[in-house]
């Protein structure tokens, strides 16, 4: 690993840096091995679900160390520095979508589903068609979701610990990967879920702190803070108050922003991995506590990071900001650095490590639940396993080590990438693929195999298509100051598709083809099953109990 | 497809209930209803709130910078009233599936686990 003297972020202290991630690691670790003693995830359950026995409050903050990712802590405290209102207008989209999950689907996927979305999806339908259906959406989600954090490892590493090189760089995102492939082994769902309550609650701890500190020197007058971030932003100032400042150049760019807004609404309740978290606890009544828990502490959180960017907008000044390497993203440690100097901004460095970690374990297992328990069981093997929670385990195992791998190549390969971009792709494929099959599949008696396939393919090439022929892959115009294009790809140019965020067009889309699926099919729905799947969600009755332990 | 058997096979084996007739049962049926006639208009009224407040946004910034307070004008208003309307919602929710909704799905479970239904 090559330490550099000298720092990428004037007044970071590498080796101070490493030592806190350290620490964290160590204490993770020794937390994952003493909660995965008790009781070893040997089955099934206890692997996936860590037998659904944390109660709504653990699982309420862990739902909310599984949902804040580094995307949320730097790039929306960097967003609202440089931008203003308009990166507020991202934290909004990430809060107000909780009251989907918590309204329509979180007590009742708890009712009806045991380990994966694919269970709730399949539950009255055939059952190898759509299992395949939803685990492919599922990695699809997860892979894109991944990648995003490993991309965003990368940048961090550059940007605190100053490793400049692509080879260190590359050598840290595998250090994070074996880290990550450790808590899942050792702990599963169990040890993931104590990875996630400690990152939050560090996370929130720290950010809430730094809130505090930086409107005590505003004499907690919220508008004289952001009079401040307007005055040090010299002539962009004005605009930082209202909305526009990123979005509304153009009719394109703010339909742009409608479109995303969309997304981020209806996305947040059919990402898999937060899905997952519902059945964790042992009821519904819990399931519902839970999520009252995250969008509590959620709401918090993105009310601490308005401060934030205000605040780094106001004390570090957005020359510095934009100067700093990582850009935006480098707003809030170094808003770090400025309040409490370089142990805070160490502290504030390893919270973001732990956030990329946490959230890059709970990932995996959604993604090695949904191959083990939709594919391998189900489809591969048509349900008929011999001693089959221990073979699931074992295969859910496997495949944990070889997503963990594919995480870290793709973390290398798409270090670099906008991280934005790639998070807001996984809310554009879960929104469209997931949630319109979800919500069917939940509220509408008639809705039948077909219609499930229809809409979970279809949402998903749909948004793949839009994504690929969007000027965020291709055809944005250069920047003369950097002579690169804003694209992904570098002089071509195959978009036809003018937004950068396909949901505007997506979601519905893939509402109409769950309609068009269904009435176009021949197939009468299972009317015993749906009964059956009704009363269940409805009533808790015949879910699964919680394994005592 | 009658070979395959839905994730539920590895339970225990005991007599399942009727869920046709649970489901036909005019508890359930009110159960069901009283369910829909709260999250649906909430849900509807929440998201057409955020709609228009993105719509706003996006076409009407004019608007939103007409300042209220010193610094805050309507645009942060309206922004911190989608998490005070957000937070509002869920304490509302929660206390009405405590008391108006749990009893109600309690007792039909009892029934069905019980036999009686």
């Amino acid at each position: 690993m090559t330490l550099a003297q000298g720092s990428s972020i004037e007044g970071s202290n590498p080796i101070l840096n490493i030592a806190i991630f350290s620490v964290f690691v160590v204490i993770t670790l020794g937390v994952v091995i003493y909660v995965s003693r008790r009781k070893a995830a040997a089955s099934a359950s206890d692997f996936y679900t860590a037998g659904g026995g944390f109660s709504g409050a653990q699982n309420g903050i862990a739902i909310s160390g599984d949902y804040l990712s580094a995307a949320s802590f730097l790039g929306i405290a960097g967003a609202i520095a440089l931008y203003g209102y308009d990166g507020f207008l991202y934290s909004i989209g990430f809060l107000v979508a909780w009251l989907v999950a918590l309204l329509l689907v979180a007590e009742l996927m708890r009712n009806t589903g045991k380990f994966t979305m694919g269970d709730v999806l399949a539950f009255r339908m055939r059952q190898r068609p759509v299992r395949a259906a939803a685990a492919t959406s599922t990695l699809a989600v997860s892979f894109f979701y991944l990648l995003a954090q490993m991309a965003g490892a990368g940048g961090l590493v550059a940007l605190l610990l100053d490793i400049r090189s692509t080879t260190g760089q590359s050598i840290v995102i595998a250090v994070v990967g074996a880290v990550m492939i450790a808590y899942v082994l050792i702990g599963g769902m169990r040890g993931t879920t104590w990875v996630q309550i400690i990152k939050a609650v560090l996370l929130i701890a720290g950010a809430g702190i730094m809130t505090l500190w930086v409107l005590s020197l505003y004499g907690f007058n919220l508008s004289s803070l952001m009079n401040d971030a307007v005055a040090r932003a010299g002539q962009a100032g004005t605009k930082l108050l209202a909305p526009g400042a990123q979005y509304g150049a153009s009719g394109t760019t703010r339909l742009d922003f409608v479109s995303l807004g969309l997304a981020l609404v209806l996305g947040t309740a059919g990402l898999p991995h937060i899905l997952m978290r519902f059945y964790t606890v042992p009821t519904a009544k819990e399931a519902r506590r839970s999520v009252v828990w995250a969008i509590w502490l959620i709401g918090l959180f993105y009310l601490f990071t308005l401060v934030l960017g205000f605040g780094a907008g106001a004390l570090v000044g957005p020359e510095a900001i934009r100067a700093a390497p990582g850009a935006a993203n480098s707003a809030a440690p170094l808003l770090a650095y400025e309040l409490g100097g370089t142990v805070l901004l160490g502290i504030i460095a390893a919270v973001a490590f732990a956030t990329i970690l946490a959230v890059v374990a709970g990932l995996t297992i959604t993604a090695s639940a949904s191959f083990a328990h939709d594919i391998y069981v189900n489809v591969i093997k048509h349900g008929q396993v011999q001693d089959e929670s221990t073979t699931e385990v074992k295969v859910a195992r496997r495949t944990a080590v070889v997503i963990g791998i594919v995480a870290i190549l793709g973390g290398i390969l798409a270090n670099g990438q906008n991280i934005a971009f790639l998070v807001a792709l996984a809310f554009a494929v879960a929104a469209s693929a997931n949630l319109p099959t979800i919500l069917y599949s939940l509220f509408w008696k008639r809705f039948n195999t077909q219609g499930a396939l229809w809409s979970i393919y279809g949402g998903l090439a749909i948004t793949l298509v839009l994504i690929i022929f969007s000027p965020v892959v291709s055809g944005k115009p250069v920047n003369p100051t950097t002579g690169r294009s804003a694209s992904m790809l570098q002089g071509v140019d195959f978009h036809w598709f003018p937004l950068d965020n396909p949901g505007l067009v997506s979601i519905p889309l893939s509402f109409l083809l769950g309609y068009l699926g269904t009435v176009l099919s021949k197939e009468k729905s299972d009317t015993k099953r749906a009964a059956e799947m009704e009363v269940r969600s409805l009533t808790g009755a015949g879910a699964e109990k919680a394994v005592a332990h | 497809m009658s070979t395959e058997t839905p994730s539920g096979k590895t339970e225990p084996e005991r007599a399942q209930p009727d869920w046709e007739t649970v489901q036909a049962s005019p508890e359930f049926q009110a159960l069901r209803s009283r369910l829909r006639r709260f999250v649906f208009p909430v849900a509807a009224a929440f998201l057409t709130w955020y709609l228009a407040y993105v719509l706003l946004a996006s076409y009407a910034p004019a608007f939103m910078a007409i300042p209220v307070v010193g610094a805050i004008n309507i645009g942060l208003i309206l922004g911190l009233l989608q998490f005070v309307s957000t937070f509002a919602i869920t304490t509302w929710y929660v206390r009405w599936a405590d008391k108006r909704f749990d009893p109600h799905a309690t007792a039909i479970r009892e029934e069905i686990e019980g036999g009686t239904l």
